[in-house]
């Protein structure tokens, strides 16, 4: 509400409309699209549309003109896994909504329930350039808890005048490698046969709802609610986001999700480019961190920042994500910028955080690129936009503009100068 | 190399060295146990010619030349002659820096991999260990000091972690490849003493229903060491004056006296602005001198007051909200601080970071710039090198590329400030520590031999 209300005053301080019809001129457009880039082109935006994108494009009268003086436009910063908006401070139980500990809720957790349009780090992303992003569930403690999945990821847009959800229950989150043992009994032998149990449960419960409620069922690990929860799983209607690591272990889902009949993304992946074929040959998309170099545990141990390059290099569909830091959310363009650095090729750096996870999970017709008839979500940059010297400009999302200010803007305007008579509290 | 070394050995082993004598060969200097076994990388007289320098003083030279020659800097300028026998690297289009200075981080005593064998940082067993070294801690395996390398780190200060008041002391290291820790010890660098405010030893011992548990207890805790620590130096110093037995060794008090006696730098762990406050009165009332507070969120708040008492923030641009002491971070703290007048340093505490702090400076200029403070380049380099180099107390040694200092210098392949340079090549003392081009000059650690080849 507060964010509405600020963006409303922000809106009558401007002396804008709702719907407005803009023009952003002189504009560098990677419209990730079919025309590729403009160098000097027009996109008019119209009713919360591109309603034209190009070099020879009329700039209807009543348009308001932003005129972009030849600094590149992009579509909004997607970002494919993120907590954005879901934990306002990590440390703080009750300012955290990422992931639950829950005994009988796994799978049927949903993000999107605790994703606060009011969240701090909304309008700071925002600032940042980001316009989309898929919050993606973590998991909590729970010492003991055997239960895989993490629960299910939402989409959001960072319209400040709209409640930031537009998709929930977008994808299903599961752990394996490390992190899946360790919640099935401690080794990889048993995480890959209790997901297939579960799957199994899940298909027995699809076919026998009525046993299931009259009580007579077989026994079944899952709560009711986490196996209703993975029937769009099973059915291919919803896509598995598995967080795994090391090569062998990419091969051995890839393999079960074929044998399942899974949609899946494989997330981390640092050791993919390793099995960067086999990837590419199952068409599967794969979300990774771009600066994930380390070694950091023994199933990363072939980490490189090359893991990019690599993949795109094989024909793998990449996307960036944020690892589950939404209040770093603004640096994932930086990290693109360090993949470019590492040979990924400039355009598939800026696909890998605008229109390949819009495809990924079936954004593709709102957000993602610049082209005719799409929701108008873009950027104006200052420069490169993958470079941490660049600011965002002017950013619109499903049509408006944007306010960019924030709490962090507010305390830096609040703190510049540290002279006057009263004491900063004073300060609006 | 290794004479020069030699010859030197006083200046550089021991900060101590002023007041204490050289111990003769084979006696051990008991406020040296450990001493640095250092020696630079084989080095060549070397030219560094055509680059854009920033000098770390604050200047940026065009099409400028660096002279290095056994392992210290000889000349730094624009159209210098090259001496004949000098090998000449060819730098046009790239710029130079000196060596980055990461004064925050925990490689070596948190090693990747980051398994529970690795857990070296944090003695979380009593809210005041002074008495234990990181240094003890330090795996010389660890590949994130390679990585670090990679981005151009050629001096880093290995902390304890932040669970305890007071944390042990921290040892500052040359980052080169070693078989032991004492092999990288930076010379004559002092020790840290890590001290940490707020939220960690709080949540750590009230989690163990012990005191601190609040914010009280922790500065009760401070204080109730310094007390300690105070009767303990003044016993010593008595003692050397001749006036009674010196007090029985107590490893804890020795350091927490190495404070009072500022032989030791204080390295304060600390977010909120109202508690770097009441650190600064508790360092006024025992009598010790806060070198910096690591991390810093809020120093913006008070950067006239940091300006005035001459602490440096050591910080990043964009790390907030991982807890509520650092949830009004923000990345125009550093510019605040500049246009304070008050000493910045960005620092990594990540082994990730750690490969990028030129960039996490870049984010941290921009943030500036968008609040109409323009910070110069040539001045940004400073958070990362000769402000670096200040707060560990070897800004005589490092830092900047002026004649006399060290041969610590980054060749890159592009602005530093650019999310596209890279470190192309690495010297430290001289030596050639990193060679992108050069597989020959890319040290791998023994934990890596054998493993998956990723590369970078």
């Amino acid at each position: 509400m507060r964010a509405l209300l600020l963006f409303l005053a922000w809106l009558a301080a401007a002396n804008l409309a709702h719907a407005d019809t803009l023009a952003v001129v002189n504009a560098h457009i990677y419209t990730m699209g079919k025309a590729g880039e403009i160098k000097n082109g027009t996109i008019v935006v119209a009713n919360g549309r591109i309603t034209a994108v190009g070099t020879n494009v009329a700039v209807p009268k009543n348009a308001r003109i932003i005129d972009a003086k030849g600094a590149p436009v992009t579509p909004g910063i997607f970002v494919a896994g993120t907590n954005l908006g879901s934990v306002e401070v990590d440390l703080e139980t009750s300012a955290n909504d990422g992931a639950t500990s829950s005994a009988t809720i796994s799978a049927a957790f949903d993000v999107a329930h605790g994703i606060d349009p009011n969240a701090t780090t909304l309008p700071r992303a925002r600032a940042g350039g980001v316009t989309h992003a898929l919050v993606t569930p973590g998991y909590a403690g729970g010492d003991g808890r055997e239960l895989l999945f993490a629960g299910r990821a939402a989409l959001v847009a960072l319209d400040a005048s709209r409640p930031p959800v537009v998709r929930a229950r977008a994808a299903m989150m599961l752990e394996l490698g490390e992190g899946g043992a360790a919640r099935a009994g401690g080794a990889r032998g048993s995480s890959i046969e209790a997901l297939k149990a579960d799957l199994d449960d899940v298909r027995w419960y699809a076919r026998n709802r009525g046993r299931y409620n009259t009580g007579a069922s077989r026994e079944l690990r899952l709560s009711n609610a986490d196996l209703a929860a993975l029937l769009p799983v099973v059915q291919k209607r919803m896509p598995l986001i598995v967080r795994v690591h090391r090569a062998a272990d990419i091969t051995a889902i890839l393999a079960f999700a074929k044998q399942q009949g899974l949609r899946i993304v494989l997330s981390g992946a640092e050791e993919g480019w390793m099995v960067a074929r086999e990837i590419a040959a199952a068409r599967v998309p794969v979300i990774l961190g771009a600066n994930d170099n380390l070694p950091g545990s023994f199933e990363t141990l072939g980490a490189t920042m090359e893991n990019a390059a690599r993949l795109h290099a094989a024909g793998v569909t990449i996307a960036f994500s944020n690892g589950e830091d939404g209040h770093r959310i603004r640096e994932v363009r930086y990290d693109a910028g360090n993949a470019v650095a590492q040979g990924l090729p400039y355009g598939a750096a800026l696909a890998a955080i605008t229109i390949n996870p819009a495809r990924i999970f079936g954004m593709a017709g709102t957000a993602g690129s610049l082209e005719r008839g799409k929701q108008a979500n873009l950027v104006v940059w200052s420069g490169d936009p993958l470079e941490p010297m660049t600011q965002a400009q002017t950013v619109i999302i499903a049509g408006r503009e944007q306010p960019l200010t924030s709490r962090a803007e507010d305390l830096a305007r609040r703190y510049k100068d540290l002279t006057g008579p009263l004491p900063q509290a004073y300060k609006q | 190399m290794k004479r020069l070394l030699a010859l030197t050995v006083c200046a550089l082993v021991l900060s101590a060295c002023a007041t204490a004598p050289e111990p003769a060969a084979g006696k051990v200097d008991p406020k040296n146990p450990f001493p640095s076994t250092y020696l630079a990388l084989p080095g060549q007289p070397t030219a560094l010619v055509g680059a854009t320098i920033l000098t770390g003083t604050g200047d940026k030279i065009e099409n400028g030349t660096v002279l290095f020659k056994d392992g210290k800097v000889e000349a730094v300028g624009a159209g210098l002659a090259v001496p004949a026998g000098y090998a000449t690297v060819d730098a046009k289009g790239k710029w130079i820096t000196p060596g980055i200075i990461d004064v925050h981080s925990h490689l070596g005593v948190y090693a990747s991999p980051g398994v529970t064998a690795h857990s070296d940082g944090n003695e979380a067993t009593d809210p005041n260990t002074a008495e234990v070294w990181a240094e003890h801690s330090v795996w010389p395996q660890d590949e994130g000091f390679n990585s670090a390398r990679r981005g151009g780190v050629t001096t880093l200060q290995i902390l304890p972690g932040s669970a305890n008041l007071f944390g042990g002391r921290s040892v500052t290291l040359k980052n080169v490849p070693a078989r032991t820790m004492q092999a990288m010890k930076f010379p004559g660098a002092p020790y840290g003493l890590k001290m940490a405010c707020g939220e960690n030893p709080k949540r750590v011992y009230g989690g163990k229903q012990r005191a601190p548990s609040t914010r009280m207890g922790n500065v009760a805790g401070y204080r109730a060491a310094w007390i300690k620590a105070d009767q303990y130096a003044k016993k010593l110093k008595a003692a050397e004056k001749g006036d009674g037995a010196p007090p029985d060794r107590d490893l804890e008090l020795e350091t927490l006296a190495g404070v009072l006696n500022g032989e030791i730098l204080v390295q304060n762990h600390c977010y909120r602005a109202d508690e770097m406050a009441i650190m600064i009165d508790i360092a006024k009332e025992f009598g010790y001198k806060i070198t910096a507070f690591h991390h810093a969120s809020e120093a913006y708040k008070i950067a006239d007051m940091l300006a005035k008492q001459g602490i440096c923030s050591a910080t990043w641009a964009g790390w907030w909200g991982f807890k509520l002491e650092a949830y009004d971070g923000i990345e125009e703290n550093a510019a605040l601080l500049e246009k304070a007048g008050a000493c910045v340093v960005i620092h990594s505490d990540d082994a990730n970071l750690t490969q990028r702090l030129n960039q996490e400076s870049a984010a941290a200029i921009a943030a500036g710039r968008r609040l109409g403070i323009d910070i110069p380049e040539a001045t940004a380099i400073k958070w990362i090198t000769a402000n670096a180099a200040k707060m560990l107390g070897i800004a005589d040694k490092t830092g900047t590329l002026e004649a006399g200092k060290m041969a610590d210098v980054v060749i890159w392949s592009a602005n530093p400030f650019s999310v596209y340079a890279k470190a192309e090549r690495v010297y430290v003392d001289g030596g050639l520590a990193y060679d992108r081009a050069d597989p020959k000059r890319q040290p791998k650690s023994d934990f890596m031999l054998g493993q998956p080849e990723g590369g970078n």
